[in-house]
């Protein structure tokens, strides 16, 4: 628990949590980027480059911005009047307070299994390219083939609308 | 298609630069104020009163006709007629303009005044800078500031002005003849009616 | 006068790492971590935003020269001192901001973008151990860096609640993440080359010298390729012409800065042409050998100065293709985008991994040179439209 890490996790939660409460849709956008950039500060304080950089290209420089297109195209950047919470809220809480404590128990009681090693192991772009192209080559290739099914829907659901007929000279 | 255009553009936009170091028409800006280029003859700006002679008081050719002023469209032109008369150029008697203001923040150099002005007393002048920071009458130039020489006018319009010049001297020869003519005339009525009254005088002397 | 022995180039050559060394002598040991970071960073404060000042000064002068006029030339003798009155008035301009405008977003967006811009630099070796840090992936790093810079226009165009800025901006995002593809697949060749992902790593591969050139990538055809497409891209990035149609004066007045004014329009500024050094040095870097020098005999000159020079080399370029080509449309620059670069990027991925399998010498230079130069005409003629004149149809008008 260094000086470091309860910065980085201060930011992250008070990132994710004006995602959560604040009224003006960019705000939490804004709220979700800082937060998400917490989570790739936290990546790479624990040594994994490759997986922090990946975060920030891929969630601030894709997701956060496709979410930010998705707000300037339906002009939904108004203030919500109403209440923003959900009514059911403390069943929210609940459940959220049973998930942390299925995954916690997981992580203490898996964690034994992990030798404690006070040297990070070093895990070079070039191991995690090895392991992604002999190991788990198939997954590799059913997600490249997901996201180019993505992709093309994508463009035919914008190409729906028919080209119409040759009109005469006004 | 391939690029090439681009590549022709970038030759072209560096010849442009290493050729503005070297010659003058890849650099074609005047530094003004401290370069200037002559203005061509016809420029007009505001108009000036011309004077002949040394004294710009005595040798103004306006006459204070006031036609300029009633022609002027957005009447920006105020004549106040003198009372009594003086000699002008030529040395016949003629009202002369007591006040003569132009505002040339009103003047839209129509040059309306030039052309019915039958006295060629008043021209455009070329001169354009007359910004002044007293927002109260700096921009209404009186009698005095509106007074320039012929010979002023022989510099900036040449050809104006040795045709005005010629014109204004055929019409003095013209009305000198005229004098002469009738000097003469007069002078020899006047020698015909003294001479047979003398005779008389001199036969009733005699007795 | 300083005898050019061995061991003197080295320590110009290092002189501001030794400087460094030296003063660390002086901090105590538990502040060592923070004065070393500390001292790290000031040269690159210090030294881009002087780059950024000298720049502006001989954008307008260059301009102006292609122009047929003079650049400024009254604030001192040939204009040296137009930066200084250029500071002096955006320091002392009222600070306007729309009533209406999202406030803390609104003074946000230009803080956000300059750190990002500053951030990209510290993975660039300036010079012979002279990287702020070395990180493994600092390739990676200077990409996910300029995703950074998208949110922050975002920040500036809808905080100032106004048409225009909002339009801007989503015309400036939507281009930024057009050629955001194309700029990564044309570096990675590099590092397909190298093999490694770290900017150091890359800069000594380069750095060796058969016969006296140097082994810089630019010199393969495929570097030669990828280093063209990554400029374009590049320019496309830095909202640069003829790719600022978000920002272009005739167009949209001034898209997603319209709003600000003063020190904050500097700092927006500031960070466009900071990122423009940032993508030329991970230009330099990636394809033009970084520090080293362009014959082996001219190694003496100090690694610092070579990177600089090659700086001021690509900035008269930007400056130079300004001054030449007129703005691209939208339509034309996402055109250009995903139907040429896109495609020619992962041509040349194939021409790279190809000239890794074929045995050195002039064969594979000519094959891949080949096939790049053909994939580049069928492209092209490919791409050309056809000049047909009918009756245009509009899909969403009538």
């Amino acid at each position: 628990m260094t000086l470091v890490f309860l910065l980085l996790a201060a930011i992250t939660i008070l990132g994710f949590g004006a995602a959560m409460s604040l009224r003006n849709p960019v705000h939490c956008v804004v709220g979700l980027t800082l937060g998400l950039l917490g989570l790739a500060a936290l990546y790479l304080q624990l040594g994994a480059q490759f997986v922090g950089l990946t975060q920030v290209l891929v969630y601030v420089g894709a997701v956060a911005i496709l979410i930010i297109f998705a707000i300037m195209m339906t002009r939904s950047s108004e203030s919500a009047e109403d209440q923003t919470y959900s009514h059911s809220w403390r069943a929210g809480v609940v459940l959220a307070l049973a998930v942390f404590a299925v995954l916690g128990w997981a992580v203490h009681f898996g964690s034994t299994s992990i030798p404690a090693q006070n040297v990070m192991p070093e895990l070079p772009v070039q191991t995690i390219g090895d392991a992604l192209l002999h190991r788990f080559v198939l997954p590799l290739e059913i997600i490249a083939v997901l996201l180019t099914a993505a992709l093309i829907g994508a463009g035919v659901l914008a190409l729906q609308d028919p080209v119409p007929e040759t009109r005469g000279p006004r | 298609m391939f690029g090439e255009g681009i590549l022709r553009g970038l030759a072209e936009t560096a010849r442009n630069f290493f050729g503005s170091y070297v010659s003058k028409d890849r650099l074609t800006t005047i530094q003004f104020p401290e370069e200037r280029i002559a203005p061509i003859e016809a420029t007009r700006d505001f108009p000036f009163l011309v004077y002949d002679g040394n004294d710009w008081d005595a040798g103004m050719r306006c006459v204070a006709c006031q036609i300029c002023e009633k022609e002027c469209p957005p009447k920006c032109i105020y004549i106040d007629k003198s009372k009594d008369k003086k000699p002008d150029a030529v040395g016949k008697q003629q009202f002369y303009p007591a006040r003569f203001d132009i505002d040339i923040s009103v003047c839209m150099s129509c040059q309306i005044c030039v052309e019915v002005c039958p006295f060629d007393a008043i021209k455009m002048d070329t001169d354009f800078e007359l910004s002044t920071d007293n927002r109260f009458g700096g921009l209404l130039l009186d009698k005095h500031k509106l007074a320039k020489s012929n010979e002023y006018y022989h510099h900036i319009h040449p050809t104006e002005a040795a045709a005005v010049d010629a014109a204004l001297a055929d019409e003095r020869a013209k009305t000198e003849a005229k004098a002469k003519a009738a000097a003469e005339a007069a002078a020899a009525k006047a020698a015909a009616a003294a001479t047979p009254s003398a005779a008389p005088k001199e036969s009733a002397g005699g007795e | 006068m300083i005898v050019l022995s061995p061991s003197n180039i080295e320590r110009i050559d290092q002189i501001f790492v030794l400087t460094k060394h030296w003063l660390m002598g002086y901090v105590p040991a538990v502040a060592q971590p923070l004065t070393s970071a500390i001292l790290s960073v000031l040269p690159v404060l210090i030294a881009f935003p002087a780059i950024f000042a000298v720049t502006t000064l001989l954008e307008r002068k260059g301009l102006g020269r292609i122009q047929n006029r003079y650049g400024p030339n009254r604030t001192g003798p040939w204009g040296v001192l137009q930066p200084m009155a250029d500071g002096v008035k955006s320091l002392t301009k009222e600070d306007i901001v729309p009533a209406t405008a999202d406030r803390w977003v609104h003074f946000f967006a230009p803080v956000v973008m300059v750190i990002a811009a500053f951030l990209a630099y510290s993975v660039l070796p300036i010079g012979r151990n002279m990287v702020v840090v070395n990180l493994s992936s600092g390739v990676l790093f200077f990409f996910a860096i300029g995703a950074l810079v998208e949110v922050a226009i975002f920040m500036a165009g809808w905080s100032s609640r106004s048409k225009y800025s909002l339009l801007g901006a989503m015309r400036a995002i939507a281009q930024m993440v057009s050629y955001e593809t194309p700029l990564v697949l044309a570096g990675l060749v590099a590092v397909m080359a190298t093999g490694s992902l770290s900017t150091v790593s890359i800069v000594e591969a380069q750095a060796q010298y058969s016969h006296y050139l140097p082994n810089w990538f630019v010199f393969t055809p495929w570097g030669f390729a990828g280093f063209v497409l990554f400029m374009i891209a590049a320019t496309a990035e830095s909202n640069r012409s003829p790719f600022d149609l978000p920002e272009g004066e005739s167009e949209i007045i001034a898209g997603y800065f319209i709003e600000y004014s003063g020190f904050k329009f500097a700092l927006f500024f500031l960070a466009e042409y900071l990122g423009m050094f940032a993508t030329s040095g991970i230009a330099i870097t990636l394809f033009l050998g970084g520090w080293s020098a362009p014959f082996s005999f001219l190694t003496w000159v100090p690694s610092y100065l070579w990177f600089f020079l090659k700086l001021l080399a690509i900035t008269c370029g930007f400056i130079w293709i300004r001054g030449t080509l007129p703005r691209l449309r939208m339509d034309q620059l996402m055109h250009f985008a995903w139907k040429f670069m896109l495609p020619m990027t992962l041509l040349n991925i194939f021409a790279a991994a190809a000239w890794k399998f074929f045995p050195v010498g002039i064969l594979r230079w000519l094959g891949c040179a080949v096939f790049l130069a053909v994939a580049f005409v069928l492209l092209t003629r490919g791409l050309k439209k056809r000049g047909d004149v009918s009756v245009r149809q509009y899909r969403f008008a009538d």
